[in-house]
């Protein structure tokens, strides 16, 4: 009986793999549903025997099946965009069935859990240390480092905190690591446990992805008697951004408002319900298992400058190739969108590429040589965030994708800071007005007698762009988190790069004038 | 079972864990499709809270819902990925449909294949303007 793996994450399911996998199994054929290999494009993908066939329909299967369909992509294993990827996390995608312990042991699952309660707590933590692993979530920070912090704390109980509150347009890299390979996070949970000496981890999952919390929930009963005594809950959130920032995930994890909480205390002393908590993303966590598996070495020497291992970067958006690629850190941008993305789907010119979703800045293609590192990016007014790319190709409006930024911002604020529950939505009519070319007549109250000082004639369009950088510039140091802080990366990275969108000149036509 | 013995039945799951409060909503949200201001007294008699700490909660997060919501719902992705894959131009082409609600969401992970949607668990990908249209129908 022939054997066909068609995956079952939500990104096949949502491009119709049931359909297939149905067609397959009513053509005689014995189904395995696997995780994703990660070209979402070839969604849905079937296996057969190593060679590859998609985007499938139900009709194509007869041809499949006969071998004379034009949908073959030969051995997946072999194609470029599996071929010259790095994959230390996503070793296993498209392997094994996520739900089964057997498929996970046998390639090579458990083995950093077993290593770390060899090595004990503080080796554990030497070796994630010198790994060089950092933050996946956006911020970068020292994954051992963090550790160490909690270790040290006093007290007996700590907790570890996922968050796997993956909010960020163009990113789906954890939701693919929570429904494709679950054990992989549980064992990353469960060696953090060991490390800090916690006896408790929580994963905080978005309410947006229901398969992810069921395969979740189904793995962590399977995987009880591997992590025990150390235990595993699901958290399930409700909606909002904001709660994929630490300090609001704790207090939503709480059962409270996800509002954010003033730094220090830092999360590391006073964390979920005051003790002491590591909070990482689910990259990170997932990360750890390679790291005591094979060795810290083995993770750093993949990497640039001081941003070691892999990043799972994630192509979204108008690109022809989509979906996850994970590679050392150093590859530069055009050849993730060009080469390995293929240009647009639509195939006109890309205009712009955000990185690192809602609160990245907006790049155009002359930043296509940045390589992809923590400290270039920044460097170039710019963050990696959670390594997600959308692409836009020429149609896109940039004055339009800023005035979202801020709107997004407005309406996901958890307004406990002032620059952005109120900055946000100054900053939509700021830029509807810049829109509209409309300027701004002084109000009722200004023209009253008595405001000696306001200003009694209307403001220039250049004026107002000004007073749009001072407003970005007032969210971006007076925000207490990174929602109001780094929303003005999106905006000011338009308005630099394209301020045609604005109606403002580029800088040297001004110059001219 | 009436409501209130459902109601007593989610509390009662719930008492002595950490954090409670946002898995009792959720249940609440699942089993009434709402939260109403009596289930919100109850809740916070039962957490020991106020009434306003637990209607900040509920007024806080987007899926709890103060009024129900008794059309089906179909959740389209709007953010950037969706919005590089022309959604906006989708929404303005979707007809009015009074009988379902259109309700917009954040992402919902599937920004290689977007424009998404989702009904209820049921994901959909590569929209275009007539699948959409198709999608409201058949839930009309």
């Amino acid at each position: 009986m022939t054997t066909v793996r068609i995956s079952d994450d939500a990104a096949a399911l949502a491009c119709g793999a049931d359909a297939v996998a149905a067609a397959f199994a009513k053509a005689g054929c014995m189904v395995e549903r696997v995780s994703s290999w990660g070209m979402h494009w070839l969604e849905p993908l079937a296996e057969i025997e190593g060679q590859g066939f998609g985007p499938l329909t139900a009709e194509d299967v007869a041809s499949v099946l006969a071998g004379t369909s034009e949908k073959a992509i030969g051995t997946i294993a072999e194609h470029p965009f599996i071929a010259r990827q790095q994959r230390f996390t996503f070793a296993r995608a498209g392997k094994t069935r996520p739900l089964s312990l057997d498929d996970y042991a046998a390639n090579g699952g458990w083995a950093g859990l077993k290593r770390a309660r060899e090595l004990g707590p503080e080796a554990t933590i030497a070796e994630v240390t010198n790994s060089g692993l950092r933050g996946r979530g956006g911020a970068g920070f020292p994954a051992g480092i963090k550790w160490t912090t909690v270790a040290n704390a006093p007290g007996p109980v700590k907790y570890i905190v996922c968050n796997a509150d993956e909010g960020d347009s163009a990113t789906f890299a954890d939701r693919m690591v929570m429904e494709g390979d679950p054990f992989m996070l549980i064992e990353g949970l469960a060696i953090a446990g060991h490390a800090v000496g916690a006896g408790k981890g929580y994963i905080y999952v978005r309410s947006e992805y229901p398969h992810a919390i069921t395969k979740l929930q189904s793995a962590i009963a399977l995987a009880v008697p591997y992590i025990a005594p150390f235990e595993v809950e699901v958290r399930v959130g409700a909606g909002s951004y904001v709660c994929g920032e630490e300090t609001s995930l704790l207090n939503s994890l709480e059962g409270k408002r996800g509002e954010v909480r003033a730094k220090p205390p830092l999360p590391a002393l006073e964390g979920l319900f005051g003790k002491p908590t590591v909070v990482n993303n689910v990259l990170t966590l997932a990360a750890v298992p390679f790291i005591l598996a094979n060795g810290a070495q083995a993770y750093s020497d993949v990497g640039f400058g001081r941003s070691r291992g892999t990043m799972p970067i994630q192509l979204a958006g108008n690109i022809k190739h989509g979906g996850l690629y994970e590679v050392g850190f150093g590859i530069t941008l055009g050849e993730l969108v060009n080469d390995i993305g293929g240009g647009t789907a639509t195939g006109r010119p890309v205009r712009a590429v955000q990185v690192g979703g809602p609160l990245g800045a907006f790049h155009p293609p002359a930043d296509f040589p940045l390589p992809f590192d923590y400290e270039a990016f920044a460097a170039a007014d710019g963050l990696i965030g959670h390594a997600g790319l959308t692409v836009f190709d020429e149609s896109a409006d940039m004055s339009a994708q800023a005035r979202f930024a801020m709107s997004f911002c407005a309406a996901e604020s958890c307004g406990k800071c002032t620059p952005c529950r109120i900055g946000s939505t100054r900053g939509v009519e700021l830029i509807d007005r810049i829109r509209a070319r409309a300027g701004r007549a002084a109000d009722k109250v200004e023209t009253l007698p008595q405001m000696h000082n306001a200003r009694k004639a209307p403001r220039s369009l250049a004026e107002d762009v000004t007073l749009l950088e001072d407003l970005c510039e007032t969210m971006k140091f007076g925000s207490l988190c990174a929602l109001g802080g780094f929303t003005p990366y999106p905006v000011l990275s338009a308005l630099k790069h394209w301020p045609e969108d604005f109606g403002v000149g580029t800088p040297a036509q001004e110059a001219a004038e | 079972m009436t409501n209130q013995d459902e109601l007593d039945t989610i509390l009662a799951g719930h008492m002595g864990r950490e954090g409670a409060l946002l898995p009792i909503l959720h249940d609440v949200q699942a089993a009434f499709g709402y939260v109403s201001e009596e289930v919100v007294r109850r809740i916070a008699q039962a957490l020991n809270l106020t009434r306003a700490e637990v209607h900040g909660v509920v007024s806080f997060y987007h899926d709890f819902r103060e009024a129900p919501e008794y059309r089906p719902v179909l959740k389209l992705c709007r953010a950037e990925s969706c919005q590089a894959r022309g959604v906006e131009a989708m929404v303005a082409a979707l007809p009015e449909n009074p009988r379902v609600a259109v309700e917009t969401v954040y992402c919902l992970g599937l920004c290689s294949v977007g424009p998404a949607a989702m009904i209820g668990h049921e994901v959909h990908g590569r929209l275009d303007a007539a699948r959409l249209g198709a999608l409201v129908e058949s839930l009309a």
